[in-house]
């Protein structure tokens, strides 16, 4: 994640020509010295797993079409409770110096811009500064934050995964850890998870292929209308069980998830960091299905629906006067639903997703629902949006990204907004070269320009941070180019 | 120069540079092609066919890139990168010698032996099934196996073995096959037991001279060629090609193949019809019952 102002709205880039001149030489150099190097770079958001390679010896591309996507045979490795199914899966068959672990972080050199901000007409503020509407851009090289990830066998059809990740000051989180019991009754229609785990999303958020600020996330699994209390994004892990099952080649895939209703928060509170609000004592549910379909030469396609429904508090019983929140209370609903595809055209692959959002008017408007009757301009408030996104890949080792996102506000939840107030739409493009991809280790040198156009709201990012701007029909866009070596080991 | 246009410029060297240097670093990971001055298949036109499907080299290349080059290797000759950690060893494509057969030993496999093998992949190997890959793609990978060796332009796949319907059940039928064990010598390299551990096992090696070891039937694992007594009448009718495992296909009648087949899977750990029949038996007859091994007589029971 990229602290995108970390100091407020940061410094206004009158001219940066010298740092660019830098950071393109040392970019250079650093290309045409040796890309071959054994290691390099990625992100804490996305997933591969080395560990898998070293302990099957199979290249990276076996199970993944471009790490850190999974291709079929990868799916089925996974759903199979990352099982080949063979002699070797259980851990006893592995040298015992053999450990399931793999390390992730990405040096990067980045820019990212904001237009529209709400900044000081003077550096530094007094006497005289007005608030005053301009661009703002930080620049430079930086780190992401750091995976370290076990995943792997306790026993024949018993699997696991624990994932620390920081963020890129050290701050650390679990960003999974989960248990399950898999082929239950020796069926593959059967198996049961427990712990903190992503969604059984047909487009992963966790393995896919950007990687800045701004194109690093699906914007529609972090939306929610503005003004709303909601904290749910259907990108975040939660914390709950799963029932899950597949047919052998997983072209059939189902599952049901019941999970807490605190956006998988850890220590009952809505956070996996200190500093959350207490959980409610109320539970979500996910539902999943997809079915794949053999399109002969032109390759698999896949089609696919889920719907979570959950609840989120509107208030909490305190103590001290309302100085200390004890548990989350007056739990109003929300439901997010769509469907969503991956198909291939020989080398081209395309992910589309649709998704329909509709918050209570409670929690939509940011109200208590004991704070009596709702306001007269309050509404329950909805959404549609999704994303096209594409994959050339030109090889296993190169593939070119492209993804198109928008979001409309269906039903504002004040009346008094304006029509298209948080509406978002979002270009991103780059491409991703991997000159090592072997079953020991992966390297990926990566590129990406994004921009993406937010109304009247702060820009959905990979930290999140930035500002709105003064009025709420404008446009704040903003913009990031990233490049970086990706590896994992 | 304006900022942007020193953004463009900087993205888009820094692009192109990346691309020479990818081509320079993807010719190097190249498959290789095979030889034409061989008399290998071309893999332009090199085809497969199963079923209703055919396969076509061309599109098995870049497949064959993606999932087996880390062992089979870039030459198609089993020494992958990986192939060192690995055993049994990668399959060499270049000999086109395969141990999974329907045809006599000594010849070539139908396309549909090797697609089969493909899907089923072998449990006690590290090769696993590739039914994730859709059948047009395990259908590409063969016709692109089959451009590593001349042998596929000289020669044609052999004809596949007449397997005749399984015959009953019965302890006499086990008992035969209990014979044949002994008398074929299946128990100096899969020991009396069927464990693995007759008194050849230790010295046994493939044909390229690595150490082998025979199946081990208590294991309970799959058989390297399939499920069935079908399949596993086939194994031994046909032999592994590449392994000490011989075929036997002039030596015992195809009643007499069933009947080993049906004592061969009294040695499984699983509640089969053979099993039960053989426990019984042994039961009220286990005194009975010479041992199998050296010092067993011809004909012993």
């Amino acid at each position: 994640m990229f602290n995108r102002f970390p100091n407020g709205e940061g410094r206004i880039q009158k001219s940066w020509t010298r740092p660019i001149v830098t950071c393109a030489l040392l970019v250079l150099a650093i290309v045409v010295c040796d890309c071959q190097i054994g290691s390099a770079s990625p992100t804490n958001k996305v997933m591969a797993i080395p560990a898998f390679a070293r302990k099957y010896g199979l290249p990276c591309s076996a199970c993944h079409t471009a790490w850190p996507e999974l291709n079929n045979f990868g799916t089925v490795f996974r759903d199979n409770g990352y099982q080949l199914g063979n002699d070797r899966d259980s851990p006893i068959w592995q040298n015992p110096s053999y450990f399931p672990i793999t390390f992730r972080i990405t040096p990067n050199w980045h820019r990212e811009t904001a237009g529209n901000q709400q900044v000081d007409s003077i550096p530094g503020g007094g006497t005289g500064s007005g608030t005053v509407s301009r661009n703002v851009t930080q620049t430079g090289f930086d780190l992401s934050g750091m995976d370290l990830w076990s995943a792997g066998t306790l026993f024949k059809n018993i699997s696991f995964q624990l994932l620390p990740s920081s963020d890129s000051t050290a701050v650390w989180h679990f960003e999974s850890a989960w248990v399950r019991i898999d082929n239950i009754k020796g069926s593959s229609w059967l198996n049961f998870k427990f712990g903190r785990f992503e969604l059984d999303n047909l487009v992963s958020e966790k393995r896919f292929l950007f990687l800045s600020g701004n194109g690093g996330l699906y914007q529609i699994y972090h939306f929610n209308v503005p003004g709303s209390s909601n904290d749910f994004g259907y990108g975040d892990n939660q914390i709950g069980v799963e029932l899950m099952g597949h047919n052998a080649n997983s072209y059939t895939r189902y599952s049901i998830a019941l999970l807490s209703s605190n956006e998988g928060g850890v220590g009952l509170t809505n956070s996996v960091t200190p500093g959350g609000n207490p959980a409610s004592r109320s539970f979500d549910g996910n539902l999943a299905f997809s079915q794949a379909f053999n399109a002969g030469s032109l390759g698999l396609e896949r089609i696919g629906a889920f719907a979570y429904i959950g609840q989120r508090p509107t208030f909490f019983q305190t103590s001290q006067n309302g100085g200390t929140q004890l548990v989350g209370l007056g739990n109003e609903p929300f439901y997010r639903v769509g469907f969503a595809g991956d198909f291939f055209i020989k080398n081209l692959e395309l992910l589309p997703l649709f998704m329909h959002g509709h918050d209570n008017a409670y929690l939509g408007n940011g109200l208590a629902s004991n704070s009596g009757p709702l306001p007269s301009t309050s509404r329950a408030p909805s959404f549609n949006g999704g994303f096209l996104e594409a994959h050339y890949y030109v090889s296993p080792q190169l593939v070119l990204l492209g993804r198109f996102e928008k979001i409309n506000v269906g039903q504002q939840a004040d009346t008094g907004n304006p029509g298209n107030f948080g509406n978002v739409t979002a270009y991103s493009v780059g491409y991703r070269w991997y000159p090592i991809m072997f079953s020991r280790a992966g390297l990926a040198w990566h590129n990406e320009y994004s921009i993406s156009k937010s109304i009247g709201i702060v820009p959905e990012s990979g930290d999140g941070t930035g500002l709105p701007p003064l009025l709420p029909t404008q446009g704040v866009w903003s913009s990031s180019i990233f490049i970086g070596f990706d590896f994992d080991f | 120069m304006t900022l942007k246009k020193l953004a463009v410029t900087f993205v888009l060297g820094s692009m192109a540079l990346v691309t020479v240097g990818a081509t320079s670093v993807l010719a190097q990971s190249h498959v290789n092609s095979p030889d034409p001055a061989l008399g290998t298949p071309n893999v332009a036109t090199e085809e497969s066919h199963i079923g209703a499907l055919t396969g076509h080299a061309a599109s098995g290349k870049g497949l064959y890139r993606r999932y087996c080059i880390g062992c089979h290797g870039q030459d198609g000759n089993g020494e992958g990168m990986n192939a060192a950690w690995i055993d049994p060893k990668p399959r060499d494509f270049t000999e086109a010698t395969f141990k999974c057969r329907s045809t006599p030993t000594g010849t070539l496999p139908t396309d549909e032996d090797l697609y089969n093998a493909v899907t089923r992949g072998f449990v006690t190997t590290n090769m696993p099934s590739w039914t994730a890959l859709t059948p047009q793609q395990r259908a590409d990978l063969v016709a692109f196996v089959k451009t590593w060796s001349p042998r596929w332009t000289n020669g044609k796949s052999g004809t596949p073995l007449n397997i005749p319907p399984e015959t009953a059940i019965t302890i006499e039928s086990i008992l035969h096959g209990r014979e044949l064990f002994q008398k074929l010598e299946c128990w100096k390299c899969h020991g009396p037991a069927g464990h693995g551990d007759g008194p050849s096992a230790i010295t046994l090696t493939d044909d390229k001279g690595n150490p082998i070891r025979p199946y081990d039937f208590s294991s309970g694992s799959r058989f390297m060629c399939g499920v069935t007594n079908r399949d596993l009448y086939r194994i031994f009718m046909t032999g592994l090609d590449g392994s000490p495992m011989p075929s036997f296909a002039d030596v015992v009648q195809p009643n007499d193949a069933w009947d080993l087949v049906h004592f061969l899977r009294t040695l499984q750990p699983f509640k089969t019809q053979e099993t039960n029949l053989w426990m019984a038996y042994k039961a009220s007859h286990g005194s009975t019952l010479k041992p199998i091994g050296p010092d067993a007589a011809p004909g012993a029971q």
